[in-house]
C-alpha cells in the first residue's frame, strides 16, 4: 500500500530525514517511535503533502501512485489521512460545514455523488457514537477553544467520517487521560479492516496495548534505525532509547 | 476636465437655483469656500479622485426625465416583507416602492413630500446634524436641496418590518452626478431596522452618487442600520452619514462594500448622551480595481457610553482599501469604553491597504483599545483543510468566509445576511 524508499527531506538548509525506508501493507498497523526531534512529524507532514519541505531524494508510492507528485487534497482523495499532532484551530469555520465540505470533496474526487443533508447527518451521527463525540463540538468552530483531548478526538472523528485507506496518527494519544485514550483506541480499532492500514506515531507503549501494532520502528535523527514487533516497544518503554542510540552510533559513528 | 471645473459647475448650478433657507444659503457659502480635496488634504491623503474628476457629469437633481426605468432592480428584501422606497437616479419612484407598516407606527416618504407634509418635523431635524462643512460634496448636497428618503418613527413605536431604501444609479445618456439626501429620525424608545441599498444598472456611462444621510436616534431608541453598496464598476459613491445619539440609545451601523469604482464613506457618530451604545461594523470585499475608503468618527461627548468598531477587508486584484477610524473622547466623557479593530486580508500582491487609527482622548478614566492588521491568509489552516480533501480554491474561500464571519454574525436581518453571503460566495467563486 505504502512504499517509502530512501526519503531525504530538508527544511531550509537543515536536513531532517536522512533516508527513510518503510513498507506498509494493507491490514497492517505500524508504530513509529523515537526521541523528540527525530523527524516523526516531518515524515507525517511530508506524506500528507506539506509544501514547506524540500524533497532531496527518494520516492513514495501509495497504492500505485507517486504520492509526492500529488497535492494534499489529492492525497486525501486517494485515501490518505493525517491526524495532526497539533490540530489547527480555525475560527469561523463550523465543524459541521467543514466536514461536509471535506466528505463531498473526497467523494467528488472519487467520482461519487455528493451526500445530501440527510445522508450526511446520518453518517456523522453514526460516527459520533464511535468516538463519543459531543454534539455541541460539531456546531462550534473547528477546534477553536477545544481542549487538547477534544481536539484529538475530533481528529479521530474526522478519520471515522472520511474512512481513509492509510491513517497516520501523529501522537494522537499524547496528553489523553485513560478514558479518552480508550475511546480513541476503540474508535481506531473499529475502523480497522483488511483493506486499510495505520501508521501510529507515539512515545508511549500504553497506546500500543490498545492498538496492537504488527511492526514497531524507531526513528532517530531522520533514519529508521531499528524495526521489530510489538516487543520492541516494550523494550523501549523499559530501557529508553539510549541503548539503541549507543548501538547505532557504535556502528555508524557519522550519526 | 480639471478638478476646478467640477467645482465651477457645482457652483453655477447651485447659484442658479437661488437657495432660500439659512441652511441652504450657508451651504452655498461653504461651497464657494471649499475646494475639491486632493491627496494633499489630510482627510483625503490616500484617495485619488483623479478618475472621478476626469469626467463631465450631467447633474441629476430631482429631475424627473433623468429617472428612466432600470431593467432589473436588485432586491434585498421581498416586497411585503419590507417597507421599500425606491429612488432611481435620486428621484423617488412610488410605483417601485411598497409601504406595509401602518402610518401610526412609521412615517416614510420622500424628503420632498415630507417638507410639505411634515414641515415642523423636517425643520426640527434637517441640516442640524450633517455638517455641510465636512467636505465640498456635503456642502453641494445641502446647497442643492438634494432629495431622498424621510423616515420617522414616533416615540415608543417598534417597527417590526424593516425599511429598505433602494437607490439605483442608471445613467442612460451621459455620465451622471446623482444627489441623495436622507433624514432618519427614530423617536424616544422607538425601534427600527433600516437598510440602505445602493446598486446600479450596468450602462456604458459612469455614475457618481453624492449622499448625505442624517440619522437621529433619540433617547432609549434602537436602530439597526445597514448600508449595502453593490454598485457596478462604473459607479462611484461619496457619502456622509451623520448620526446623533441621545441618552440610552443603541445604534448599530453595518457598512458592506461589495463593488463600485470608488467609494468614500464618512460615518460620523456623535454620542451626545450617557449610556449610549454604538456599533460600527464594516466589511469590504473588493475585486478588480475597486477603491473603498471608510472614514469613521465616533465622538464620545458624555460619560458612560461605549462604542465598538470592527471593520474587515478582503482584497483581490488591484484594489485599494483605506480605513481611518477616529475616536474622540471629550474631557467630561469619563468611563467611556471604545474599541476599534480593522483587519485586512490581501489575496493579491497588487492590492493595497492604508489603515490608520486616530485616538484623541481628553478624559482620563476611559477604556480604549484599537488594532489593525494587514496580511495574507495563514498557511497552516489552509494545509489542514487541504489534507481533508478540500481543494486549494475552496479551502481559501472557506477561510476567507471564516475571516468575515464575525462581521457577518452581526448582521441580524436574515435577508441582508443571505444577500451579503451570497454576493461574497459569488465573488470568491465558492463551490461548496
Ligand atoms: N519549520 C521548521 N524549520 C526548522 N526546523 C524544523 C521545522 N520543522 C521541524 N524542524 C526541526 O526538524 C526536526 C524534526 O522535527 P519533528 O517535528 O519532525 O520531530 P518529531 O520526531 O515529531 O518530534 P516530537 O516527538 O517532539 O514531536 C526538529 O529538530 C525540528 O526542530
Ligand atoms: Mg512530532
Amino acid at each position: 500500500m505504502l512504499s517509502i524508499k530512501n526519503l531525504q527531506v530538508a527544511i531550509g538548509d537543515k536536513q531532517i530525514l536522512h533516508g527513510v525506508d518503510l513498507e506498509v501493507q494493507a491490514g497492517e498497523v505500524h508504530a513509529i517511535m523515537g526521541p523528540n526531534g527525530s523527524g516523526k512529524s516531518t515524515l507525517a507532514a511530508v506524506l500528507a503533502g506539506r509544501e514547506d519541505y524540500e524533497i532531496i531524494s527518494g520516492e513514495v508510492i501509495f497504492n500505485g501512485k507517486n504520492l509526492l507528485e500529488l497535492a494534499p487534497e489529492e492525497r486525501a482523495g486517494e485515501g490518505l489521512f493525517l491526524a495532526f499532532q497539533y490540530p489547527v484551530e480555525i475560527p469561523g469555520v463550523s465543524n459541521t460545514n467543514f466536514l461536509k465540505a471535506a466528505v463531498n470533496a473526497i467523494r467528488k474526487y472519487r467520482g461519487q455523488e455528493p451526500l445530501d443533508a440527510v445522508q450526511f447527518l446520518k453518517l456523522i451521527k453514526e460516527k459520533m457514537k464511535l468516538v463519543n463525540m459531543d454534539q455541541s463540538l460539531l456546531s462550534r468552530s473547528l477546534n477553536e477553544g477545544f481542549s487538547g483531548g477534544e481536539k484529538k478526538r475530533n481528529e479521530i472523528f474526522q478519520m471515522a467520517v472520511l474512512e481513509p485507506k492509510l491513517a497516520i496518527l501523529d501522537e494522537t494519544d499524547s496528553g489523553l487521560d485513560i478514558d479518552a485514550l480508550r475511546i480513541v483506541a476503540n474508535g481506531v480499532n473499529a475502523l480497522r479492516n483488511k483493506d486499510n492500514a495505520i501508521l501510529l506515531i507515539t512515545h508511549y507503549q500504553r497506546l500500543l496495548e490498545y492498538i496492537v501494532p504488527d511492526y514497531v520502528h524507531v526513528l532517530y535523527k531522520g533514519r529508521i534505525i531499528r524495526s521489530g514487533d510489538k516487543n520492541l516497544a516494550l523494550e523501549l518503554e523499559e530501557k529508553g532509547y539510549d541503548w539503541i542510540k549507543a548501538q547505532v552510533e557504535a556502528q555508524q559513528p557519522s550519526l | 476636465m480639471e478638478k476646478s471645473d467640477l467645482k465651477a459647475q457645482m457652483l453655477s448650478y447651485a447659484q442658479a437655483r437661488a437657495p432660500q433657507t439659512p441652511i441652504h444659503l450657508q451651504a452655498l457659502h461653504l461651497l464657494e469656500e471649499l475646494e475639491i480635496p486632493t491627496t494633499k488634504h489630510e482627510e483625503w491623503k490616500y484617495l485619488n479622485l483623479k478618475n472621478l474628476l476626469s469626467r463631465t457629469y450631467t447633474f441629476a437633481n430631482g429631475n424627473q426625465q433623468e429617472s428612466q426605468f432600470p431593467q432589473s432592480i436588485p432586491n434585498i428584501c421581498d416586497n411585503n416583507s419590507a417597507n421599500v422606497l425606491t429612488f432611481v437616479n435620486g428621484v423617488y419612484r412610488p410605483e417601485l416602492s411598497c409601504l406595509v407598516s401602518p402610518p401610526s407606527e412609521l412615517t416614510v416618504c420622500s424628503l420632498l413630500e415630507a417638507k410639505s407634509n411634515y414641515p415642523n418635523l423636517v425643520d426640527l431635524y434637517f441640516g442640524k446634524y450633517a455638517n455641510a462643512d465636512q467636505h465640498i460634496f456635503a456642502a453641494f448636497n445641502t446647497a442643492l436641496e438634494a432629495q431622498g428618503a424621510f423616515v420617522y418613527v414616533p416615540n415608543n413605536k417598534v417597527v417590526e418590518t424593516p425599511v429598505v431604501i433602494r437607490c439605483i444609479a442608471c445613467p442612460k445618456e451621459s455620465h451622471l452626478l446623482i444627489q441623495v439626501r436622507h433624514l432618519i429620525v427614530v423617536g424616544r424608545s422607538a425601534q427600527l431596522t433600516l437598510v440602505e441599498h445602493y446598486s446600479s444598472a450596468s450602462t456604458p456611462y459612469h455614475s457618481f452618487t453624492n449622499l448625505v444621510a442624517e440619522v437621529i436616534v433619540l433617547e432609549n431608541a434602537h436602530l439597526q442600520h445597514y448600508k449595502i453598496q453593490d454598485e457596478s464598476a462604473t459607479a462611484s459613491h461619496i457619502g456622509l452619514t451623520q448620526v446623533w445619539q441621545l441618552q440610552d440609545s443603541y445604534y448599530a451601523n453595518t457598512t458592506i462594500s461589495l463593488d463600485g469604482e470608488l467609494t468614500r464613506n464618512n460615518l460620523h457618530i456623535a454620542l451626545d448622551g450617557q449610556n449610549c451604545q454604538a456599533y460600527m461594523n464594516g466589511l469590504y470585499v473588493l475585486d478588480n480595481k475597486t477603491v473603498t475608503d471608510n472614514h469613521t468618527v465616533v465622538d464620545h461627548r458624555k460619560p458612560n457610553s461605549s462604542s465598538n468598531e470592527l471593520y474587515k477587508g478582503i482584497l483581490k486584484g488591484k484594489t485599494q482599501a483605506i480605513f481611518n477610524g477616529k475616536i474622540f473622547v471629550r474631557p467630561n466623557a469619563q468611563k467611556t469604553n471604545a474599541f476599534q479593530s480593522n483587519k485586512n486580508i490581501l489575496l493579491s500582491p497588487n492590492a493595497q491597504v492604508d489603515t490608520k487609527p486616530q485616538l484623541e482622548i481628553w478624559a482620563d478614566d476611559v477604556k480604549c483599545s484599537h488594532g489593525c492588521t494587514v496580511g495574507a491568509l495563514d498557511e497552516e489552516p489552509l494545509f489542514y483543510l487541504r489534507t481533508r480533501g478540500i481543494d486549494e480554491e475552496n479551502a481559501r474561500a472557506l477561510l476567507i468566509f471564516a475571516f468575515a464571519q464575525d462581521v457577518l454574525e452581526r448582521i441580524e436581518l436574515p435577508s441582508v445576511r443571505q444577500y451579503v453571503e451570497k454576493s461574497i460566495a459569488e465573488r470568491l467563486k465558492m463551490n461548496l
